[in-house]
């Protein structure tokens, strides 16, 4: 019964994702809806290895920079057709990943060291790809053609040209199908063995290798799903905007941003990242309208009031805007359904 | 089934255990007594391969375990339990036991109903949707063994779950370990519980100071005088034996 309640809400919000950008014709108002989706695939991705692994994370942009440049230099350089520079950009990632993973996890490295392993492994990036002119461009960053000829829209994967439909929309739908395979895969984290045993390291480490756990097994899978759901986001990022450069490849705000949505909307919950995504970029908008405003348009504002909310959020709901819900929800049908 | 074989560990300067040998047959219920700090928790991290042993081997089912990882160990069906317990305190019992069921069956719906059966047989089958972490002491020893046992062991290694019970749950978890012993798992404990340790355990091994002291069945081991000094200091056996003496 509970099952089938989830399953009725997930296909209402799918719907309703679905078609909210047919209602919107302000090409402003879709970017919006494209980046809250595109935020909580990023958070998604952090959410497998975080939230449900326990393996905190401060260097996602790692993964989401590798995704980003090998998209770009595949197609630049090499003249590869983005949908097969894509497998490439995901699976260079995964093998990032696996590297960082052995490293960290083979020396049993937990809780704050490996935040500052992956911290770390995300500036040396930066610096790499900054000064590895003759591959990256350096600073210059790399720009990908633009394409110009309806015909081509879809071969180039860019739909700026497109026809009227796919032009507009194009990009939204592409965000919003990347959204239901990172969300299925999660979905499938949840229910499965793999899923349970991760779940089981985050709790408690020795208990779950004393039950038969492979635990250094299990953390490479999780890094290793993370970070191609992670890369997927870079894919995108080159296709939509056709640039990339370091500081947005690998700088921290990546890093930032792929944790501030899960943790806002709930650790370790498939509807957290979007969630908290939708809330980031609902409340971003509101303060923009509002005190940004009166203060003028000042930069920083935005950044203070979500510092804020974070810290609000983590001393007050650790649960997230999930936990917030289940207990709301919990009150109304009397404790039924929690 | 086991076979310890000079097992030695030291912890910088302190010998924690020294050339310890034991062995353990199908079938039986063993115990391993001795005072705080004899040595035997570190004993069962060395079977178990939570640690590796300086010196000496372990064998199980006619196999060398000897420095293996714990998770091998646990999937040849040997498997431990915490003295200080570990749950996994955010998930509810269920999942906590289905944990161990995975380690055997890899689906979802299947592990998470044959967590519902061991539940029943320790007893817990009315906590099953609570959070391990809202557990009383006696629900966490409990959860220890359950989880241990959906791993479906062979060899169940049991430390100290008895402590801090009060006498009805021990008598309760006295009869849960006979019923395990009874439907085919071999049990190695540690125990402080000497009523329990003398009702449950076929063959009984003495540790003190990472020394194995004394080994036989229950009665004589705990009469012999060398296990009294141990516990009781020296001297405590003459003492023993003269009060005994008295009110014969
Ligand atoms: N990881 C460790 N590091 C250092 N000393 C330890 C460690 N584990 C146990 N010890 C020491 O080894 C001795 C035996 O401990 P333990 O095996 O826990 O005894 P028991 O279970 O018989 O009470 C104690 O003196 C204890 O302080
Ligand atoms: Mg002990």
């Amino acid at each position: 019964m509970k099952e089938f309640s989830h399953l009725v809400g997930w296909a209402l919000l799918l719907i309703a994702l679905a078609v909210v950008p047919l209602f919107v014709h302000s090409a402003r108002w879709i970017d919006f809806l494209e980046m809250t989706l595109f935020v909580a695939v990023l958070g998604q991705g952090w959410n497998i290895l975080a939230g449900y692994g326990g393996q905190y994370s401060f260097g996602h942009a790692l993964f989401f920079g590798t995704g980003a440049y090998i998209q770009a230099i595949l197609q630049v350089k090499l003249g590869f057709s983005p949908w097969v520079a894509m497998w490439f950009a995901v699976s260079g990632s995964v093998l990032v990943a696996a590297s960082v993973g052995y490293l960290s996890f083979r020396y049993g490295l937990r809780g704050s060291y490996f935040a500052l392993i992956t911290l770390a492994f995300a500036e040396a990036f930066l610096v790499l790809s900054r000064s590895l002119k003759s591959i990256t461009e350096g600073g210059n960053g790399i720009q990908v053609a633009l394409n110009q000829d309806p015909e081509q829209a879809i071969a180039t994967f860019q739909f700026n040209f497109a026809g009227p439909f796919l032009s507009e929309y194009g990009f939204y739908y592409t965000i919003f199908i990347i959204l239901i395979v990172a969300f299925a895969i999660t979905a499938w984290v949840e229910r499965s063995r793999f899923g349970a045993q991760l779940v089981a390291v985050r709790e408690n480490e020795d208990a779950a290798k004393a039950l038969g756990i492979n635990a250094f097994r299990v953390k490479m899978g999780a890094i290793c799903l993370s970070a191609g759901i992670t890369a997927t986001c870079g894919v995108y990022y080159v296709q939509k905007f056709l640039f990339i450069e370091p500081g947005i490849a690998y700088g921290p705000a990546k890093s930032v941003e792929a944790l501030f949505a899960p943790i806002i909307g709930g650790l370790g919950t498939l509807l957290g990242p979007l969630l908290g995504s939708i809330f980031i970029h609902g409340v971003g908008e509101l303060t923009k309208a509002t005190i940004g405003q009166a203060l003028g348009g000042r930069p920083g504002v935005d950044l203070i009031l979500f510092g804020t909310i974070l810290i609000l959020v983590l001393a007050f709901v650790p649960r997230g805007l999930v936990g917030l819900l289940q207990s709301g929800w919990a009150r109304l049908t009397g404790g039924r359904d929690a | 089934m086991l076979d310890v074989t000079g097992l030695s560990k030291s912890f910088g300067g302190l010998k924690a255990v020294t050339d310890a040998h034991l062995s353990v047959s199908e079938g039986q219920i063993v115990s391993l007594i001795g005072p705080n700090g004899a040595g035997k928790t570190t004993l069962f991290a060395l079977i178990s391969g939570f640690l590796k042993p300086d010196e000496g081997r372990t064998n199980f089912l006619q196999t060398d375990v000897t420095g293996r990882q714990p998770h091998e160990i646990c999937q040849l069906g040997l498997v431990r339990t915490f003295q200080v317990v570990q749950p996994f305190a955010n998930l509810d019992v269920r999942e906590n036991i289905a944990v161990g069921a995975h380690t055997r069956i890899a689906n979802r719906k299947l592990a998470l109903a044959r967590a519902a059966d061991v539940a029943r047989l320790v007893g817990m089958e009315g906590t099953l949707d609570q959070p391990a972490g809202d557990l009383t002491i006696a629900g966490r020893k409990r959860l220890e063994l359950a989880r241990a046992l959906a791993t479906e062991p062979k060899l169940l290694l049991l430390d100290e779950v008895m402590a801090g019970l009060n006498a009805t749950e021990i008598a309760e978890l006295v009869q849960v370990v006979r019923r395990v012993r009874d439907s085919g798992v071999t049990i190695f404990l540690i125990e402080h519980v000497m009523q329990a340790v003398m009702s449950l355990s076929d063959y009984t091994y003495v540790l003190n100071q990472g020394v194995m002291i004394a080994d036989g069945a229950p009665k004589d081991v705990t009469s012999s005088p060398e296990v009294i000094e141990a516990y009781l200091g020296h001297g405590a056996a003459e003492r023993v034996a003269k009060m005994g003496g008295a009110n014969a």
